[in-house]
């Protein structure tokens, strides 16, 4: 009994408006890579995925996106139950298979290019990870520029992949194919679109 | 402002949610590559194909209660199609409309961009006929999506230069190619050449939806889109020899008026908020002089 309400509680409670309001906020953070934006916590899902990585799932997932969960999500069994009952999509055997992929700890996630990168016909299919951050500052600064961005724009997002710099570098070689990034923390998100050029710091 | 009240027996702005959200997902892949042509399940719409429904849905699916939203037909908010469009989200969705470019959180337009520079956290959401802008030159799309996909782009160049030796200019007027951030050669919808610039370095997200062809794409603010040319035929935008005739507007674009059947005409804002606005602030052209 407890483990049902765990599965049913926990959706969004005004499935259109907050799904609305939750993609606006995604769609400018895209738009405007590196920009910190608060977004209200619609969703409370089962731990260990955060409020806001859950509203952003619900906003995005469906049954036509399978997912993939990392193993520090994978752990708690009644979170994929959860996200499979309130947006209907399934779980995705492997990376590659996942138009979205949750990662509950970045820092020992498997590689970006094991995820589906799309192919120069089809840029479009890859997939669109979610990455629960510690925060989105307070970590080593990184400096991007690109569409989106009117001159240079630094974020320093804490417990990003380990050797994140040379992946993003080889994720923006790929271009149009990539992988692009929904950076979650507490209370706000930051996107990475594979449009996102690391530029070198000033040290 | 106007404000509106929403038809109880639809959902929020007609489109279903999981429509929406597929066309949510379409949209935040095309701001991830800028110019490519993201494919979506176009639905149909309570409108006939070639009226906008690929415009229509990416409003729909953007909308919010919260939005004002301006709709232009040829830079006019008073025309068949504009008028029906903002007559449908009035009622589907109840939101705040508006004519004034800079009271609008987003802009649906059919091919025109507006005078006034929009700003940002803006939103302009382009009508597209036909988002393929090698498809002229190349009918079948398995070629097209090759020719994209190895940047090859030279027959759109061949394009331009057979116009340079028909008629010793680049003739093309409307839907003149760009090419984004250097990778994509894309259709900017059938605005004239004069609103090219606009799209370059836009403060305002710039969303494209073509229902009948299934394509959505995207320029996120701040992007690099350049007109094609040569060396020595530069990429030029239409001049016009007088300003606008009722608010002597100069540098914007125009429209003829046909006032009688003896040849008298007159050229126009085509933009008519632009125009509307200028007149209130107490400028006048030609022949609103000489009926003064």
């Amino acid at each position: 009994m407890m483990d049902q309400a765990v599965t049913l509680d926990g959706g969004f409670a005004d499935p259109v408006f907050n799904a609305q309001s939750a993609f606006r906020i995604i769609m400018d953070a895209m738009a405007r890579p590196g920009h910190v934006l608060a977004i209200p916590a619609y969703a409370t899902p089962p731990v260990p995925l955060s409020a806001i990585a859950g509203t952003v799932a619900c906003t995005l997932l469906d049954v036509d996106t399978p997912f993939w969960l990392d193993q520090a999500l994978a752990a708690n069994p009644a979170l994929q139950a959860w996200l499979t009952f309130h947006t209907g999509a399934r779980a995705a055997a492997t990376p590659v298979e996942a138009h979205f992929a949750l990662v509950g700890d970045p820092t020992s996630m498997p590689s970006l290019e094991r995820f589906a990168l799309g192919s120069h016909n089809y840029p479009d299919q890859s997939t669109t990870l979610i990455l629960q951050v510690g925060s989105l500052d307070g970590g080593v600064p990184l400096t991007f520029a690109g569409p989106g961005i009117k001159g240079r724009k630094t974020i320093a997002p804490q417990g990003l992949p380990a050797g994140f710099t040379a992946q993003w570098h080889d994720n923006g070689k790929r271009f149009p194919c990539g992988v692009d990034l929904i950076l979650t923390s507490a209370d706000a998100i930051a996107c990475l679109p594979r449009t996102a050029r690391l530029v070198e710091t000033e040290s | 402002m106007n404000q509106h009240h929403r038809a109880a027996n639809y959902n929020f702005a007609y489109l279903d949610e999981q429509t929406k959200r597929m066309i949510r997902r379409a949209i935040l892949k095309a701001i991830a590559i800028p110019g490519y042509q993201v494919p979506f399940a176009s639905r149909e719409m309570p409108m006939p194909y070639g009226w906008g429904t690929g415009g229509v849905q990416v409003t729909a699916s953007i909308l919010g209660p919260d939005d004002v939203l301006k709709v232009i037909d040829q830079g006019a908010d008073d025309t068949t199609n504009a008028v029906s469009i903002r007559k449908f989200f009035e009622r589907v969705a109840g939101v705040e409309t508006t004519t004034k470019t800079a009271e609008a959180s987003i802009i649906q337009t059919r091919h025109r961009i507006p005078e006034e520079a929009m700003t940002e956290g803006q939103v302009l959401v382009y009508q597209v006929p036909i988002p393929e802008p090698l498809r002229f030159l190349e009918p079948r799309e398995t070629e097209t999506r090759k020719m994209h996909a190895l940047e090859e782009y030279g027959l759109m160049h061949v394009k331009l230069y057979e116009d340079i030796a028909r008629n010793g200019h680049i003739a093309t007027t409307y839907a003149y190619p760009v090419k984004v951030e250097g990778r994509y050669v894309m259709d900017p919808s059938p605005i004239p050449k004069f609103d090219n610039p606009k799209m370059h370095m836009s403060e305002a997200l710039q969303l494209f939806g073509a229902g009948r062809e299934k394509r959505i794409y995207a320029l996120p603010p701040h992007t690099e889109v350049v007109s094609l040319d040569f060396e020595d035929h530069p990429f030029e935008i239409q001049k016009f020899d007088k300003p606008c005739a009722l608010c002597g507007a100069e540098q914007v674009f125009l429209d003829e008026v046909i006032l009688d059947d003896r040849g008298n005409r007159m050229f126009v804002c085509s933009d008519t908020d632009h125009c509307e606005s200028r007149r209130a602030d107490g400028h006048t052209g030609a022949v609103v002089q000489e009926t003064i």
